[in-house]
């Protein structure tokens, strides 16, 4: 009588960020560079810039891909992950799917697929988001339940991301005004700072684009950032959410098109393969707040993810923490007793000054994490956090492999 | 330089569609200065081809005179064109060029194409295309004028198609395509291609055959493109290489590439029009000629063809007709009341009626019934279709599911029964009014009083078929031309009785079937197999009267026809062409010529009257004119040639009085369409009107 198989029972193994690209992000609107693109061609040409610069992956090795999009109908409909999988050109025996937490869209691809990577369930993956909010506006298509406001689940001003924003700026009166256009005024300079260097650049794929009237040209830069904006310059704006409020259009994110990819792999098929590792995800966690507050929603998820690491806030070096609002920044940095202009957040700016299409963002996060991992392998530990709509908050511990003391492989010792 | 001077040809055509050429400065990466990068857009969806007419080309000129300004000032480091979504341009606006009468006119047109091109190479930066999309004549040749080329690979329609219309790459091509792709392969795309069906090549063939130097995939075309350009000014040495090793030649390629070029072109044309053999010229001498020596032949090429009714009874061909009157057939009915097609049923299995049962089943994917009046017959006509799915199987024409799809639709049966649930059901049985009465009646005892009955007759009459039917407002005909699958005509028959529901229901099917279909009478063999008819019973009349073989069969000569008269009847079958002349004969009496010696070939069971000798060349073998009897008045070439023509105008004259088509336009596009008369003839009536035939015959011209 033969013998009944037993299933292997998996392991959990490394997980590495690969690499990272993304669109440049460009102002939502008829008027915007990507105006005329549609969202999942933005996504497509990330895909295939992927694999382009590394083209010792095999594209049939990849084993899913996984594309975030708050809104997920017309040029983000269709389960956009396996549409661009399709329109990338990467062979039919590769799945894909969509995913969607809002603003962490692209964040919780990426920890999704990860978990299947240490599960033992992928090998390689493609991990990205995309959100052109030009055509598709914050909220459009909605149908928000009655039952939030009527058992005052939610109050209904909590779906507006700008109230929610001078909802923190009440519960943190420490918070000023002031203070959070310092803080966007900082995020204007670090982001131009960082063009100049050049640090932004050798990760964007260009995009071309044509404007009612005029001829194709290549996109190959950031549209919203303004450099050189002055605190004078952001006193004077309006404060659209409340009279005599403190959220502007100077001190938050704009509306924005674009669109992030990244590559993950398990640390073995990394080697094999001859892929970089660049990042190695050491944990991650989401934490729910009120929705009222969205904005502290980095706060709970990060002690979350640090209580998983064994880790505390001292150990990590670098933060690339979203910037939805600096009100939301400031509340983070507060909370953990970080300086306003620490020098370990956001040392590229930040979406303040570069723009926030929803839910591609967590991606852009990573990779500027990555990059400055590499410059700086005196930092071990990194995170990437961001605030999400509807009251959450999402955060990604990584490890520098550039660093001395960088744990490396954990499969090979339980091998 | 000024484009002042063709300034006055734009203002001769004021309605032109203009394209216009949108400048946008793109940085270059690596730091390498700033790409003017020029998109040529008429403003219009991509149902609206970007065209180049005057005003074109002088917007054109002065932007690239404004970017040579740019570069010399250093603000710019090199020049790209590219196109509006799948196009870079269509070439030379047709009827713009068709519109200017006077020979200086003309030359003006040529030289401001050479005027404007010509700046792409000296513009003190490097110039680039794009070819992202169609790229055809003028619009080729605007690309080869630049110093680089990339193509999309999912760019289709790229060619120079001039010596199909009528003209020659006059803009440069026939100069630089040569010298970039070798003399073969430019032969291929100026003289084979064209004047086989028109064929185009892709973007993959161009990138192959040296027109590009690098090929891109079309999702990040433009990108590629441009980063690429950037690569290309830091260091060109890779496309120098390429380009030199696809371009590799000696004289002796060269001249060997002329005279095939000219044999296709005698063997295709018999030399009827005069464009492919003047591509021929100025490719033969640009070998040793210089650019701007070339550029004065071409101007001088391009001037006289302009000129000549070949050219302009091309574009009516192709532009009027094809492109136009083709796909909105005159007469049809709306739309609208066309009933839906869920199975068809033929009635008969042989060689015809397997054709229909393939067709219907690839082209309308519903399953389509064969009966016969046997079992074998039934299994030969079912198995021939099978075989050939397998065939195109194997050619990777079908996937294994679609084969296994088609097959599975096409099913035999002898009993009628089959056709109950039938929308649609054509007979392809013998050519017997009684035969085909019988069919019909028996057909409609078991089908819907909807069910459409179609007959594929080429001479019978419609009405008398249908004449005892319960419900004669159901039959139309439905002629198509063999073989089935190749030829794109199907004249479709209104008899007067015939319901316009039932019309449109033939139209709806004949074009999912991807045929054109053309409104035809009720009258005896329609358009094109009457005026084929006619042409037959001169030529073997003259045979008959004592013309010699040869002089009888090329008279015809100089019009081009894909055929000549003898050949084309051994093609058709000589029982069959002297069944159907029978009867044109017997509706129309003697002008229809009824041949005895054809009679004699046909008792002799000889396929043709022409043979082939031990060498290969074509005679009349001694036996075979033993057999036969002629009388003794021979006729010259230009004779016959003349009574031909006559005898043309004349049919075609009285088919239009009779009403058998709405207008000459249609006669054109079936012969065009069912016989593969040259487009240069303008089909037909143009030439018969420009050879004075029509007025000879009927006192006035057709157009």
């Amino acid at each position: 009588m033969p013998t009944p198989a037993t299933a292997a029972r998996q392991q959990i193994r490394d997980v590495v960020f690969v690499d990272g690209v993304r669109t440049p992000f460009g102002k939502a609107g008829d008027k915007g560079i990507h105006a005329g693109t549609r969202a999942d061609d933005l996504i497509v040409k990330c895909i295939r810039e992927l694999m382009r610069r590394n083209p010792s992956l095999p594209p049939e090795r990849i084993d899913d891909v996984a594309i975030a999009a708050t809104t997920q109908t017309g040029d983000q409909g269709l389960t956009i992950g396996r549409t661009a999988a399709l329109l990338s050109g990467l062979p039919r025996t590769v799945p894909g799917f969509a995913i969607d937490r809002m603003c962490a869209g692209a964040m919780t691809a990426v920890t999704t697929t990860a978990s299947g990577i240490a599960f033992g369930a992928y090998d390689v993956v493609v991990a990205g988001g995309v959100e052109h909010m030009g055509h598709h506006p914050m909220g459009s298509g909605t149908d928000p339940n009655p039952r939030f406001l009527a058992e005052r689940l939610v109050d209904p001003a909590a779906l507006n991301m700008g109230n929610t924003a001078e909802n923190l700026h009440d519960r943190f009166p420490a918070i000023t005004k002031e203070r959070a256009d310092s803080y966007a005024v900082a995020s204007q300079a670090k982001l131009a700072a960082a063009y100049g260097r050049k640090q932004i650049q050798p990760d964007l794929v260009p995009v071309a684009g044509r404007k009612p009237g005029s001829g194709w040209t290549v996109n190959q830069q950031d549209e919203p950032p303004r450099p050189g904006t002055t605190i004078e310059d952001l006193a004077t704006l309006r404060t659209p959410f409340r009279p005599h409020g403190r959220v502007t259009a100077g001190n938050a994110a704009g509306l924005n098109d674009g669109a992030t990819a990244a590559l993950l792999a398990s640390a073995d098929a990394a080697a094999e393969l001859g892929l970089p590792t660049k990042m190695r995800l050491v944990a991650y966690a989401f934490a729910g707040v009120e929705p009222e507050v969205m904005g502290i929603g980095p706060v709970p998820a990060t002690e979350k993810a640090l209580r998983q690491a064994g880790l505390t806030i001292d150990d990590i070096g670098l933060f690339e923490i979203n910037e939805a609002f600096a009100v939301q920044v400031l509340s983070f940095l507060d909370h953990f007793g970080i300086a306003d202009d620490d020098p370990r957040v956001n040392r590229y700016g930040g979406a303040i000054a570069v723009g926030h299409p929803l839910a591609s963002s967590g991606v852009r996060l990573m990779t500027q994490l990555a990059r400055q991992f590499e410059e700086d392998p005196q930092v071990r530990y990194g995170i990437t956090t961001m605030c999400v709509g509807l009251g959450m908050g999402g955060t990604v511990i990584w490890e520098n492999p550039h660093h001395a003391d960088y744990s490396g492989n954990t499969t090979e010792d339980a091998a | 330089m000024s484009f002042e001077r063709f300034e006055g040809l734009a203002a001769l055509v004021p309605d032109e569609v203009i394209t216009h050429s949108l400048v946008e400065d793109v940085p270059l990466p690596g730091g390498r200065g700033a790409m003017a990068l020029i998109t040529l857009d008429n403003g219009l969806d991509h149902s609206r081809p970007t065209t180049l007419g005057p005003a074109t080309l002088i917007e054109f000129g002065r932007t690239l005179e404004n970017l040579k300004d740019r570069a010399r000032s250093g603000e710019i480091s090199a020049v790209a064109l590219t196109g509006k979504p799948y196009f870079l341009a269509a070439g030379a606006d047709l009827s713009t060029v068709k519109s200017l009468k006077a020979a200086e006119q003309g030359r003006l047109m040529a030289e401001l194409g050479h005027t404007a091109y010509n700046l792409l190479g000296s513009l003190g930066v490097p110039s680039f295309a794009f070819i992202n999309g169609v790229a055809l004549g003028g619009g080729l040749e605007i690309a080869l004028a630049a110093d680089y080329r990339t193509v999309s690979s999912s760019a289709s329609g790229i060619g120079l198609p001039e010596a199909f219309i009528g003209l020659v790459p006059g803009w440069g091509g026939v100069y630089r395509l040569p010298r970039l792709t070798g003399p073969l392969a430019a032969v291929k795309v100026m003289i084979e291609n064209p004047l086989s069906n028109n064929r185009t090549l892709d973007g993959r063939s161009a990138y192959e055959a040296g027109i590009a130097d690098a090929l891109f995939e079309p999702a990040d075309f433009l990108e590629r493109s441009v980063r690429w350009a950037a690569d290309v000014l830091e260091d060109s040495s890779d496309v120098r290489d390429r380009r030199a090793a696809l371009s590799q030649y000696d004289d002796g390629e060269w001249e060997a590439a002329a005279a095939a070029g000219r044999a296709f072109i005698e063997a295709k044309t018999s030399n009827a029009a005069p464009a492919p053999g003047k591509v021929v010229d100025l490719f033969e001498a640009a070998r040793t000629r210089t650019r701007a020596e070339s550029a004065a032949a071409e101007c001088e090429a391009l001037t006289e063809l302009m000129l000549t009714p070949q050219f302009h009874d091309t574009v009516y061909a192709f532009l009027d007709l094809v492109q136009k009157r083709a796909k909105r057939p005159a007469g049809a009915p709306d739309k609208s009341l066309a009933r839906p097609v869920t199975k068809v049923g033929v009635v008969g299995a042989g060689l015809m009626a397997s054709q229909l049962a393939l067709l219907f089943a690839r082209q309308l994917s519903v399953p389509v019934v064969l009966t016969d009046i046997d079992q074998a017959r039934v299994d030969k006509g079912v198995g021939w279709v099978h075989t050939e799915i397998d065939r195109m199987l194997g050619k990777k024409r079908l996937s294994p599911d679609k084969a296994n799809r088609i097959k599975a639709l096409v099913t035999g049966s002898v009993s009628k029964d089959a056709f109950a649930d039938a929308d649609f059901v054509i007979e392809a049985v013998f050519e017997e009014l009684s035969v085909k009465k019988s069919v019909f009646a028996e057909v409609e005892q078991v089908v819907s009083p909807e069910c459409v009955l179609a007959t594929n007759t080429s001479s019978l009459s419609v009405a008398a078929m249908a004449e005892d039917l319960l419900h004669p407002e159901r039959a139309v005909g439905f002629h198509f031309f063999n073989p089935v699958a190749a030829m794109p005509l199907l004249e479709i028959v209104k008899a007067p009785r015939t319901a316009d529901e039932v019309l449109a229901t033939a139209f709806a099917v004949g074009k999912q079937l991807k045929k054109n279909a053309v409104l035809v009478k009720d009258a005896p063999a329609f358009v094109v197999n009457r005026i084929l008819g006619r042409m037959f019973g001169e030529i073997t009349a003259a045979f008959d009267e004592g013309t010699d073989a040869a002089t009888a069969d090329r008279a015809l000569r100089s019009l081009g026809l894909p055929m000549t008269p003898f050949k084309l009847l051994a093609l058709v079958g000589l029982p069959v062409g002297q069944h159907v002349q029978e009867s044109l004969h017997s509706a129309f009496g003697d002008r229809f010529y009824l041949s005895k010696n054809q009679q004699i070939l046909i008792d002799a069971g000889k396929k043709g009257l022409w043979e082939q000798d031990d060498a290969g060349t074509d005679v009349v073998p001694e036996a075979t004119l033993a057999l036969l009897s002629f009388g003794s008045s021979p006729s010259s070439i230009e004779e016959v040639l003349r009574r031909t023509q006559d005898a043309l105008a004349d049919e075609i004259g009285r088919m239009l009085t009779e009403g058998v088509v709405a207008a000459p336009e249609d006669i054109d596009l079936c012969m065009i369409l069912g016989a593969g008369w040259p487009m240069h003839l303008g089909g037909i009536t143009p030439y018969l009107d420009r050879v004075g035939a029509s007025a000879r015959v009927n006192g006035n011209t057709f157009h």
